[in-house]
């Protein structure tokens, strides 16, 4: 038996199919993948995701200590509640996990951390931090849900503490609000709009069934990751990890530059890597023919060289398969894939596939 | 989950086999099978024509969740194939005995029951892998 949430019973109750996931017991999904997918581009889905580890910062010098241990700049944050995706990297450049940065009070921040990665990720921040004085908690006692879809926040406005359903509902993308002991984010992983809810593991089975008496529908991980892929973002361990750097990992813009002066782990790994022409190219692919795009899959481009997709699968939304690849440095818009020994035909497009419901790339003149 | 045909042959690997009048013989994936791969978005079928042998792979189901080979539960040759699963692959889920079925094959050797499995001892044989 692996780890389990707050909300493991209520899953068993929704007739969830539990998995593994990183050692904890999660919902697969809970009778169809596709329609739960649906769900989120066209109404509104709720995920638990109380298994990802919430890490509470501070101290004095917490900015300070934040700008040295992520890639992205915290000072970009100005006001409280604002959020900011980072990597996180080592000596060399490589992603140890990637997180969102809240900034709580000018001397508090929470991350928010993938669970697979939790012990190596406290590890590695606790010893970074014992240099600043900063104190490092964890808040497993906080269980969270992800509400997402074009409905979801009008839907979970009913099932948030009424004093603050206002504030919440008013709230810009990629900010929070702390209401009461809850915390809530305009902040998601589908590319649609909604809310992440931290709230006490004890009241997470209760805004769980509120959810789903508004018409809220349950999913599970298989729709959490057709619809991330969809919206074109990593998934940790997948498309990056330690031997990887976000410069090969379509993460560009979460690294910041400037200030030049800003040391921040990995950066001169990362600066010797930006002044290099090769650099491999991370890429979305739109599969021409029949069949489905896997994770792991050869990516043979004709006279630059072969690569490999690093998330694959079929889009529900556009009803064909998708990937995201790393491939070799080039100016190039075709490739094939080994699929299964076939080589089939795949087109690069420009991510995301689908954003807010709505397919983004051109399909237009090709046949399935 | 719901009961078993009576009328069918059944494999290890999740398949059925039924007799049909003119002697040959339509397989597909158990509902079992279906439901343990999901949503189904992808078929990939033989060639009417092509010669099979038992335990060759046969056809390829992709669900959302990943791809899998189903094999020839007998030897011969593919008679038919079900080309509505190329727009409609989630039929397999839907109706696994019936509109979802893959492959119509004449047997080159008949049909060995006893290696094969009836309907009680398929049903015993995934209980135990519930259990």
């Amino acid at each position: 038996m692996g780890s389990r949430t707050p909300l493991y019973d209520k899953h068993v109750a929704a007739n969830a199919r539990i998995v593994d996931f990183g050692g904890w017991d999660m919902p697969l999904h809970y009778g169809s993948q596709k329609e739960e997918h649906h769900a989120v581009r066209q109404h509104a889905g709720v995920f638990d995701v109380s298994h990802m580890t919430i890490v509470d910062l501070s101290g004095a010098r917490v900015r300070e200590f934040l700008q040295y241990l992520v890639a992205n700049d915290v000072t970009k944050l100005k006001d409280h509640g604002k959020a900011l995706y980072t990597c996180m990297l080592n000596a060399d450049g490589g992603v140890i996990d990637d997180l969102i940065v809240y900034l709580m009070s000018d001397t508090d921040y929470r991350l928010i951390v993938n669970a697979a990665t939790r012990e190596k990720d406290l590890a590695w921040i606790r010893k970074q931090a014992a240099d600043f004085d900063v104190a490092v908690v964890e808040r497993d006692e906080l269980g969270m849900l992800a509400v997402q879809g074009p409905k979801a926040r009008e839907l979970a406005a009913g099932c948030i503490d009424a004093r603050y359903r206002d504030a919440a509902l008013a709230l810009k993308p990629f900010t929070g609000l702390q209401a009461g002991d809850t915390f809530i984010a305009r902040t998601g992983y589908t590319g649609e709009d909604g809310w992440e809810i931290c709230v006490p593991a004890v009241d997470a089975p209760g805004v769980w069934d509120c959810l789903l008496a508004a018409g809220v529908v349950p999913c599970g991980l298989g729709a959490r990751d057709t619809l991330r892929l969809e919206a074109a973002m990593n998934l940790y361990g997948a498309d990056m990890d330690e031997s990887v750097s976000p410069l090969e990992a379509g993460l560009n813009w979460t690294v910041a530059w400037e200030p030049a002066d800003r040391n921040f782990i990995g950066r001169k790994a990362l600066e010797a890597q930006r002044a290099k022409a090769d650099n491999r190219r991370f890429v979305g692919l739109l599969l021409e023919d029949r069949g489905v795009l896997r994770n792991h899959q050869k990516v043979v481009v004709d006279g630059f060289g072969e690569g490999e997709i690093t998330s694959g699968g079929f889009s529900p939304t556009i009803d064909r398969s998708i990937a995201l690849a790393r491939l070799p440095a080039g100016d190039y818009d075709r490739a094939k894939v080994d699929v299964r020994g076939k080589l089939l035909n795949v087109r690069i497009v420009k991510t995301p596939f689908v954003r807010n419901g709505e397919v983004r790339i051109d399909t237009v003149g090709e046949k399935q | 989950m719901s009961e078993l045909p009576g009328d069918l042959l059944y494999t290890r690997d999740h398949e059925w086999l039924r007799r049909e009048d003119d002697g040959s013989v339509t397989i597909g994936i158990t509902d079992h099978a279906q439901h343990a791969l999901g949503d189904l978005v992808y078929v990939e079928l033989p060639e009417v024509g092509q010669v099979v042998s038992e335990a060759g792979e046969m056809a390829v189901v992709e669900s959302v969740k990943a791809a899998s080979d189903v094999y020839a539960p007998i030897s011969g040759e593919i008679v038919e194939v079900n080309d509505e699963l190329a727009d409609d692959p989630e039929k397999i889920n839907s109706d696994p005995y019936g509109d979802g079925w893959i492959v119509r094959m004449e047997p080159s050797d008949g049909i060995d029951e006893d290696a094969l499995l009836s309907p009680d001892d398929y049903q015993e044989f995934i209980d135990e892998l519930d259990d």
